[in-house]
């Protein structure tokens, strides 16, 4: 009971924001409300007007052909403006529901740019992804479509009973007192479906993750010969869904069927007490006729009227999905006072850092490191050691917990982020590249780069000649997941892009593999191109560069465990020198 | 197409007998406003009161069998749907274990998964509002115009005209809307697109503190999205006011004409009435209609990405021939002038390549990515048939094994470490499914996965999540290993597989294969010089052609490529301490 409550609580506060969401557009509300009143008052008008023309056509020789006639044109009048109002109302919807998806989608897409990145690293993509898109369209529909169908839901309702109630109010007791059956009826049995339904998504879910890893293995099932033990597989879930999906689509179209027979019913009864009335003269056949269109009608607004609660339940859930990414604690921003670090020598020291990702889970306790303007720092150990940590670190992209990090002598959090990652280069094993040209790539860090820069750059970073070779050189487009380069050309374009940026400091990721070996050579010579002086963070995999390096820092489990020259370490014999050596294990 | 009709086999009589009772429903339901036009012209102008009982009681007849009929025509639509649907996810599920590896380069695993779920859901959903919809509703159209006809042929003009107008009237509208959808539809894409990118990119991004110029392209999209959808808005806004219009004018045009023909008593006040009703039955029925098409495009354009793969032949069926033994002193492999060409590549991807493997040799393949030997490899398990040349296992042309043997002849570690849902116990057992804990656990020591296997709460029986999340890339690829070596089988295949391993237990894997399979024929398939150089041979692979083959000592004398490869990872100091 109090979790209901607090439930109704938390949609008040969701809906509260929904309306402050609208509220640039309600001068385009109010004007739907009133279209939508003008169209339900005069489509209900319509079926009273076709009842007294029917009233004007009695018998031979019994036509009134000039009432019918004045009445013809009150009823094209009644029509076009039902007409007029539904298209306008139509218009004025859609406005507004795709007015008020562009603005939120927007504002969560601005606000996912400030997220911090420990969020963005603990949730997956695909979550944010629907949140931004499906989520905000399923709002937007169910909950300004939903919301002017319980309008004029209730608007029907309410016209019908009053005009009902003024021609002839013992029928129309008969059609209210009986109508709700109907959504009793329909009622009932949604209810009694929804645990089919269940058992049918589960069972539908459930075959949906078998086929997606056995077919999306395709090529292991055939490797392994696991071709019988599959279809076996699949095919008892195949028949339990077969089982239960019957079950689930039958009952569930039984609702359809059985409201219209408790319709017909109410029909029939209506048909035969108007049609006693009739006799009696206290109605006419004219009246009798809009009555049976009511009574044929009146259900509609009801089963409308549930259906879109459940839509607008839905709506809300999903706008609060939404509001729930909003709500998420941006990153802390740049001190009002923040300088702008400018590009410098690039000396980076960590004084005693301290950091973990979870508060009780120690990894760097008291780091300290002095990389002097021009240094290489190689970074080696075993995957997964941390070493992503410190680039993690250095471009801030988390907060440091304890101690401090400076760059040219300035504290990282008293510079501004962006200035800060300005005097940065980063080339990552993971190379992220926009759908877009080459060209465009490569400028990402300086949007204003001419296409000679470009191509400097580009021949800086051993590109030029593949991408002369692409179809439409610069100007090719890469596709989302660069699907058609391969993946060390797409390291190359990663490191030409900051090659044109021209940082004093670089987080480089060696690839451990999947290069061919003519790009790996120039993947190679680009990063020492690259590196020329500047100040530079290795996570090397490749042992000539780990052996020119300035200093060794050898990572397990997120701690620094061994740091020298590779002599020294070499001469230490510890945990490097066993990872050296097992290079040349003789077997 | 008309190839899936095939799977209502077994359902042929819920399939005619469903719509046959949504006709016979649809009937009952056309004969209500004739029965009130009787009340309203013979009941009520004549005080016939037994008369309108009767008529009341013929209505709720009509509806009891309405109801009756329309639950009959649902329970059999519903069997017929799920029963076709069953059969034909069955058959496309067996379908696509026959494929060979070309078919499924060719159509792509992941639209096969879409086909299998999504797709035939599609079908069956397009069968079942078909069997219960689609015919019914232009069954009313018709029907209401033949009523109108029997009760007045000169009237029954208008109805056809009208019909013919609200038909036009939806048709140009979908016509005119639908490529606008298509248009805001991959406006929609690339707003998903974009918020993937920037979130999957966010370092990069922040990296070059770019967030103002992302956030001013999104907005920009989504502007385009907007105006397209509004502009279809516009369009579709006319559906429902217009076909409103034209059938409340023909209700005007049957007053008016209709008036004429009371007035000179071929036609009663009742059946005005019943007229009218018949339009609004047209119009319903013809908007139904026009949400059906929908539906059933939908499931047409399914059913053909179905029937394309079910119509995809397998090109390599099963021999199935009966267990072969070895030939005596044969090589465990041998490739003889082997040349490869993918279908439908325009160049070869591997040329006349020649190699011999005795039992118990190591085989080291290197050279970089696209240069083949992934390709290769995959012909020794016959996963492709060589272009030209010839492939023998144990003296015999793999092309004459049953795949079962081959499958057991050969254990295949693939580049990708894929898991599957289940326990490790379940997974050791994809080559062996009755294979011993001893055997398993056996196979987890070569693979050095033991001790983390040990280490898991409930060892064996430790869970695997999809695709083997839970376990490090490092773990994965042991347990993939050792999923290969759990059969023992006489030729295994290491396709770059230790590549998230780091050094040491690179090597110790290495040992560990080498002690503990005596008599196995191991290819060790590596970009890393370190992975090969202690095999017996190797074979260096340039753009599909054999650059080198030979020892690492005597590759190193006399293979460029082999020597570059080398050099680009070890230091000439160090290239000469591995000799």
């Amino acid at each position: 009971m109090s979790k209901k409550k607090k439930l109704r609580k938390a949609d008040a506060a969701t809906i509260r924001r929904v309306m402050d969401l609208i509220r640039p557009y309600r001068l385009s509300v109010a004007a739907t409300l009133v279209l939508a009143a003008v169209t339900v008052i005069s489509t209900l008008y319509a079926p009273v007007l076709t009842g007294r023309g029917v009233d004007l056509i009695v018998g031979p020789g019994n036509v009134d052909f000039t009432s019918l006639l004045t009445l013809g044109a009150q009823l094209v009048a009644t029509i076009l403006i039902t007409v007029v109002a539904q298209w306008l109302m139509n218009l004025v919807n859609n406005r507004i529901t795709f007015q008020v998806v562009r603005d939120i989608r927007v504002k969560a897409f601005e606000h996912m740019q400030v997220l911090p990145l420990s969020y963005m690293d603990a949730h997956r993509p695909g979550d944010a992804i629907s949140r931004i898109t499906t989520d905000v369209e399923q709002f937007s529909d169910g909950l300004l479509m939903g919301f002017t169908q319980l309008f004029t839901g209730v608007l029907t309702i309410l016209g019908t009973l009053g005009i009902m109630l003024v021609i002839e109010w013992r029928i129309a007791l008969i059609v209210v007192l009986l109508t709700p059956l109907s959504i009793f009826v329909a009622r009932f049995i949604a209810e009694h479906t929804y645990s089919m339904f269940k058992v049918q998504s589960e069972t539908r879910a459930e075959m949906t993750s078998l086929v997606e890893e056995l077919v999306g293995n395709e090529h292991l099932v055939r490797a392994f010969g696991y071709e019988s033990r599959a279809e076996e597989r699949f095919e008892k879930i195949n028949l339990d869904l077969q089982r239960c999906g019957v079950r689930a689509v039958f009952y569930s179209s039984i609702s359809n069927p059985a409201t219209r027979f408790v319709n017909s019913l109410v029909y029939a009864a209506v048909g035969v007490i108007g049609a006693f009335l009739a006799i009696g003269g206290s109605i006419t056949v004219g009246g009798l006729y809009a009555f049976l269109n009511y009574a044929n009608q009146y259900t509609k607004p009801f089963n409308d009227i549930s259906s879109v609660m459940t839509e607008l339940q839905n709506a809300l859930a999903c706008a609060q999905r939404v509001f729930d990414l909003i709500d998420e604690d941006p990153i802390r921003p740049d001190a009002p006072d923040a300088k702008v670090l400018p590009h410098g020598a690039g000396q980076v020291e960590f004084d005693h850092v301290k950091f973990r990702y979870v508060p009780d889970v120690p990894l760097i306790e008291d780091m300290c490191l002095k990389a002097e303007p021009g240094q290489r720092i190689a970074l080696v150990g075993p995957t997964g050691c941390g070493k992503t940590t410190l680039v993690n670190l250095l471009m801030r992209f988390y907060e440091i917990n304890g101690g401090s990090l400076r760059v040219d002598g300035e504290p990282i959090d008293q510079v501004t982020r962006d200035s800060l990652r300005a005097n940065f280069g980063m080339v990552l094993q993971e190379t992220w590249l926009k759908a877009g040209t080459i060209a465009e790539n490569i400028a990402y860090g300086k949007p204003d780069a001419t296409r000679e820069e470009i191509i400097a750059a580009a021949k800086q970073a051993r590109a030029h000649s593949f991408i002369c070779r692409m179809p439409n050189g610069y100007d090719t487009v890469i596709t989302e997941d660069g699907g058609n380069i391969s993946q060390g050309q797409k390291q190359l374009l990663c490191i030409a892009r900051v090659m044109l940026r021209r940082p004093p400091i670089l987080i480089l990721d060696e690839a451990t593999s999947s290069i061919d070996t003519r790009t790996e050579i120039l993947v190679q010579s680009a990063f020492e191109e690259l590196m020329k002086g500047r100040t530079s963070f290795i996570v090397a995999h490749r042992l000539s560069t780990i052996k020119n390096a300035d200093c060794i820092l050898v990572m397990k489990a997120g701690n620094i465990i061994e740091r020298g020259t590779h002599e020294e370490l070499l001469a230490k014999g510890g945990f490097y020198a066993q990872l050296y050596q097992s290079q040349f294990a003789k077997s | 197409m008309h190839r899936l009709l095939r799977y209502i086999r077994g359902y042929e009589k819920e399939t005619v007998i469903a719509p046959l009772f949504k006709m016979l429903e649809a009937c009952f339901e056309l004969l209500v406003p004739i029965v009130m036009a009787t009340i309203i012209d013979e009941g009520i102008r004549n005080a016939d009161v037994p008369m309108i009982w009767r008529q009341c009681g013929l209505l709720v007849l009509l509806a009891v069998v309405g109801m009756v009929c329309s639950l009959t025509a649902q329970y059999f639509a519903a069997k017929s749907a799920l029963g076709f649907g069953t059969a034909l996810r069955r058959d496309l599920f067996a379908h696509i274990d026959t494929l060979s590896y070309t078919e499924l380069d060719n159509i792509g695993t992941p639209t096969l998964v879409t086909r299998m779920t999504s797709d035939i859901n599609q079908v069956q959903n397009g069968l079942n509002m078909t069997l219960r919809l689609l015919l019914r509703c232009p069954f009313i159209v018709i029907g209401a115009i033949v009523m109108a006809f029997t009760i007045s042929p000169r009237l029954t003009l208008w109805f056809l005209l009208i019909t013919a107008v609200i038909s036009l009237i939806i048709y140009l509208i979908m016509r005119a809307t639908v490529p606008m959808y298509h248009k805001s539809q991959s406006t929609l894409d690339r707003v998903t697109l974009l918020t993937r990118e920037n979130y999957v990119g966010a370092r990069v991004v922040r990296a070059f503190a770019r967030q103002q110029d992302e956030m001013a392209d999104f907005a920009a999209t989504n502007d385009r999205l907007r105006d397209f959808q509004l502009a279809a808005g516009r369009i579709s806004a006319l559906m429902n006011p217009l076909t409103y219009l034209v059938v409340n004018l023909g209700v005007i045009a049957v007053l008016w004409y209709g008036g004429r023909e009371v007035d000179t008593g071929t036609l009663t006040q009742g059946e005005i009435t019943a007229l009218i009703n018949y339009l609004s039955q047209i119009l319903l029925n013809l908007l139904r209609v026009a949400d059906l098409v929908i539906v059933a495009t939908r499931a047409i354009a399914s059913a053909l990405r179905v029937t394309e793969v079910l119509n995809t032949p397998c090109t390599m069926p099963d021999p199935a021939a009966p267990e072969l033994a070895g030939v005596a002193d044969s090589d465990a492999v041998s490739l003889d002038g082997v040349s490869f060409t993918y279908n439908g590549a325009g160049a070869p991807s591997l040329e006349n390549i020649t190699l011999h493997a005795a039992p118990g040799e190591t085989i080291g393949i290197i050279g970089g990515t696209g240069s083949g030997k992934t390709t290769l490899i995959d012909l020794i398990p016959r996963f492709y048939d060589a272009t030209t040349g010839q492939v023998s296992l144990f003296g015999h042309d793999v092309r004459v094994y049953s795949f079962a043997q081959l499958r057991r002849l050969v254990g295949i570690v693939p580049q990708k470490a894929v898991l599957f849902t289940g326990t490790i116990r379940d997974n050791m057992r994809w080559a062996k499914p009755d294979a011993t804990d001893e055997e398993i656990w056996t196979a987890l020591e070569i693979a050095q996965a033991a001790d983390f296997v040990r280490e898991k709460p409930g060892g064996l029986d430790a869970p695997v999540e999809t695709a083997g999340r839970n376990f490090s890339g490092g773990q994965r690829q042991r347990l993939t290993i050792a999923r290969a070596l759990v059969p023992m089988p006489r030729i295994l295949i290491l396709d770059d597989s230790a590549s998230a391993l780091d050094y040491a237990t690179d090597a110790a894997l290495r040992s560990a294969i080498k002690e503990k399979t005596r008599g196995m024929t191991v290819f060790i398939v590596s970009q890393r010089a370190a992975s090969v150089q202690r095999a017996d041979k190797i074979l260096v692979l340039d753009d599909g052609s054999a650059a080198g083959l030979g020892t690492h000592a005597g590759l190193l004398k006399s293979c460029d490529v082999y020597r570059e490869i080398c050099l680009s990872q070890l230091s000439k100091e160090e290239v000469s301490r591995t000799l």
